[in-house]
């Protein structure tokens, strides 16, 4: 116990490695998550995040490392006993039960008795506004309700960590958009730790307070959205996080838009640097393609062989000739390492 | 510690259930076929004529009823799978039914048939020919295909189909070229079913076949039953026996291949067009209803009138019956539910075994309790008649033997209805709950045990019925007179001429087809969602 620093930190794991089919799909990983914080997971399809879930939770057993609950190894604790929640990605509801035993159900094995369980169930279904839906069949719920029931189901019991795997994941666009704002209040209205992952960077922004950009097996960065956003450190990391202007430089540190550094390597443009130009010496480029992003246009723009995406405030016709400019401070050198 | 011994009890229960009432007569049959006279009769069987004029006829009668009836099915599968229409969920219900009616019934309704439409002698002749048997194995085995192709189907995707229409096929072509090939593996199992059951028919050909018609099964039976000659018996059901387990495991292995991919629900099935539902419910009527129609007037027919005189007839004790024939319903009726409830057990504990337990055990259970189904009811009877009638084991006088020759045969059909639903429930479910707190047996007990309580219940129709109607094993088995059962008494009264007899044999004939429908028929309805492969 003495080895634990007293801090607020109530997950950590250490060192983690999961193989799963002869691949280390977690490969030395290390991860801390405070009381009532909500960490977001980020990362490409298969990188590893779900299989680090169930290995938190207990469904996946690690090859090497620990995880830990404020102090306590919980490495060889049985699921069941680690009073962690896990909301499916197919949510997983139980078919013969109607909403309302989905529900309790964490409660019943528990052992409450029924009027404590009825409050409760009423409690959560409130708060994830599904009052009176109790006596409803789960098959005849809606994705984003079922997704809800799920959500209910996993917190009902309270859990001291809560977890979700891509809980929005089958849901259309304006759904997600809602959700994650509900989501975000709901948590931090009531204190909930979790862990929430996805590979949509949109949701992270909008629900971490701290963000981790997932890799090769490991946290390759994490912070708040800020700090990665305005730091990203490697090439992966700023994909992953939707950064869209990643240009390589030759030897002498340039490229198609001019010379941008002292020798070679992978650079960020920071966004707003670079901006359409009405100025006759700017840079020379042609439209190939334009986007409508509803408050703006992003064009995508070639110099040369390059093709970068600038910010317009109207539509410019593809094909046509425009100029850039390029702002003083422009790049942020990153290390191309890919995982 | 009571994790291991309810784990003992899964594996131990089933296996020593197997072991003592399958097992150990299978290998007395094996054994005394390969000892001294036995195994001289063996050797001989292979030079005599008239073995292998049976052992041929045997095997074409299974090919020929196997292909005719996958072609009489495939029409009504694809209404099944692919067509919306009122009273669906009846029609594959009531097309279940013959395939648990007893065969004593069946056949006794399509000697009423050929009698009906005077076909029971003359130039048009079919009792006692071997079109009698094809036709009966034809309306006994439709349900097989008819639910495996038919459930296989309804769960593929229409899609490859529906892009062959657009590319310019017809509706034969694309059924020949693009659905036909991805029916394969369901048609193959479904017929590896049929004709297992097929080459080992008993009653059917023994009342249909007459006399003149022998295949391997009924010369088992008139060896050792008629003419006390175990030897010649022995040795007959030996290569039965070979064959049989050669069927099971080509069948087997199409099985496993099967059950991949099943299960993507079809919620766009088109209205079935009236001329299609008109032609397809006017040849599943033919088939399956005719002969239940006929039987049905035959019941009521007496005297030269149509009155209930059949029926009362019932409750009175004829000469050739050691007791009334409500007696033997009522002794089929105990036996029945005995049976079940063993069935019931040994097959859920089994079935556990199956899902849950280490693979290669999961296999042997899988197959070894499937194989009473295949083996033949006859082997069973006649193997249970050798090996449990000294000590160690003497139980010719139990009142047992009978339920436990039944529940061998239930086991297999509260397995196939069992393992599938057991399979189907989602890992993630059992996830989930362990998670929200649930320790692994809790886990098991609020999430698998309802979710199989409906399956149990389905397979526990199937296994009362098989029970209430079997006929092969039960006619080696020791008989007391007061405890026979009732498709025995039915049987011996259908083998009897006069007419008086005949009306009898019908009405007990429509008591035992109402009991052993009903029980399958209310269940079927009731299903729901419950799959399975019969």
């Amino acid at each position: 116990m003495g080895l634990w620093e007293v801090t607020s930190e109530m997950l950590r794991v250490e060192g983690l490695e999961v193989v799963l089919g002869g691949v280390a799909v977690v490969d030395g990983l290390d991860l801390e998550v405070a009381e009532g914080e909500i960490v977001v997971l980020l990362g490409p399809s298969g990188c590893g995040k779900s299989t680090l879930l169930r290995t938190i939770v207990g469904l996946e057993r690690p090859s090497r490392g620990r995880v830990a609950w404020s102090g306590e190894d919980l490495t060889s604790v049985a699921p069941h006993e680690r009073d962690f929640g896990l909301v499916f990605q197919d949510h997983a509801l139980f078919p013969h039960m109607d909403v309302a035993s989905n529900v309790a159900f964490g409660l019943r094995v528990a052992g409450l008795p029924v009027e404590v369980r009825e409050a409760r169930v009423a409690e959560v279904l409130d708060l994830v506004g599904l009052s009176g839906f109790g006596e409803r069949p789960v098959d005849a719920l809606s994705g984003g309700e079922a997704q809800r029931v799920a959500l209910a189901r996993s917190l009902a019991p309270g859990p001291r960590l809560l977890m979700l795997d891509e809980p929005l994941g089958s849901l259309d666009r304006a759904l997600r958009d809602r959700l994650v704002a509900d989501l975000g209040v709901l948590l931090r209205g009531i204190g909930q730790a979790a862990i929430y992952v996805t590979h949509d960077h949109d949701e992270a922004f909008a629900l971490a307070d701290r963000i981790a950009v997932m890799g090769d097996g490991r946290i390759q960065l994490i912070g708040t959205a800020a700090e990665v956003w305005s730091d990203p450190v490697s090439a992966y990391v700023a994909q992953c996080l939707g950064h869209e202007n990643i240009v390589e430089l030759d030897r002498s540190g340039a490229c198609p838009l001019g010379r941008l550094g002292d020798g070679p390597g992978t650079v960020l443009i920071r966004p707003g640097q670079l901006l359409l130009s009405r100025c006759p010496d700017g840079i020379e480029a042609t439209v190939v393609g334009s986007s409508f992003r509803g408050d703006r246009f992003s064009l995508c723009v070639a110099v040369g062989n390059l093709e970068v995406r600038v910010p317009a405030a109207e539509a410019v016709p593809v094909g046509s000739g425009v100029r850039l400019s390029i702002g003083p401070d422009p790049v942020l050198p990153l290390t191309s390492i890919t995982p | 510690m009571r994790g291991r011994l309810a784990r003992v009890l899964c594996v131990g229960v089933p296996a020593a259930f197997l072991g003592l009432f399958f097992i150990y007569p299978v290998v007395s049959i094996l054994g005394l076929g390969l000892s001294g006279g036995g195994l001289d009769h063996l050797i001989g069987l292979s030079g005599n004529a008239n073995f292998r004029g049976v052992a041929w006829f045997t095997l074409w009668q299974a090919v020929v009823s196997t292909v005719l009836t996958v072609v009489v099915a495939l029409p009504g599968a694809h209404l099944i799978a692919r067509r919306r229409f009122a009273g669906r969920r009846l029609v594959r219900a009531l097309a279940t039914v013959p395939f648990v009616l007893p065969t004593v019934v069946v056949g006794g309704a399509f000697l009423a048939v050929f009698d009906r439409l005077g076909m029971s002698d003359g130039a048009f002749r079919l009792t006692h020919t071997v079109w009698a048997i094809l036709i009966a194995h034809v309306f006994f085995n439709l349900a097989v295909v008819l639910r495996t192709v038919g459930s296989f189907w309804e769960g593929l995707d229409p899609g490859p189909e529906e892009q062959a229409k657009v590319l310019g096929a017809s509706p034969t072509r694309t059924f020949l070229l693009v659905t036909l090939p991805r029916l394969r593996p369901a048609v193959a199992a479904a017929a590896s079913i049929v004709f297992l059951f097929c080459l080992t028919s008993f009653g059917v050909v023994l009342l249909l076949g007459g006399p003149g018609i022998a295949t391997i099964e009924t010369e088992i039976w008139r060896h050792a039953v008629w003419r006390g000659d175990f030897e010649a018996a022995t040795a007959l059901a030996f290569v039965q026996l070979a064959a049989v387990l050669a069927v099971v495991a080509v069948g087997n292995g199409l099985q496993r291949r099967r059950a991949v991919g099943l299960r993507t629900v079809v919620a766009r099935a088109p209205a079935a067009g009236r001329w299609e539902l008109a032609a397809n419910l006017g040849l599943l009527g033919m088939v399956l209803g005719l002969p239940v129609a006929v039987l049905l007037e035959r019941s009521f027919l007496s005297g030269g009138g149509y009155s209930f005189d059949n029926y009362r007839a019932l409750a009175v004790r004829v000469d050739l019956l050691p007791l009334t024939a409500i007696d033997a319903l009522v002794n089929s009726f105990v036996f029945a539910l005995a049976a079940t409830a063993m069935a019931v057990t040994v097959g859920g504990l089994a079935s556990l075994v199956v899902v849950h337990g280490p693979r290669a055990l999961s296999r042997v259970f899988d197959l070894g309790l499937m194989l009473p189904l295949g083996a033949s009811a006859v082997t069973l009877g006649f193997g249970m008649l050798i090996a449990l009638d000294e000590p160690p084991l003497d139980l010719r006088s139990s009142r047992w033997l009978v339920p436990v020759a039944h529940a061998l045969i239930g086991v297999p059909f509260v397995m196939r209805v069992l393992v599938p639903t057991l399979r189907s429930i989602d890992l993630r479910l059992r996830e989930a709950a362990a998670v929200l707190g649930a320790p692994p047996a809790v886990a098991r007990r609020l999430i698998d045990l309802p979710i199989a309580a409906r399956a149990l219940v389905v397979g526990a129709g199937f296994a009362f019925a098989v029970s209430l109607g079997e006929f092969g094993a039960t006619s080696f088995l020791p008989r007391q007179p007061d405890r026979m059962t009732a498709p025995l008494a039915l049987f011996r009264l259908l083998g009897t001429p006069g007419q008086q007899l005949r009306g009898q044999a019908m009405a007990l004939a429509v008591v035992l087809m109402v009991l052993t429908g009903l029980s399958v028929l209310v269940i079927e309805m009731r299903r729901g969602s419950v799959g399975g492969d019969f």
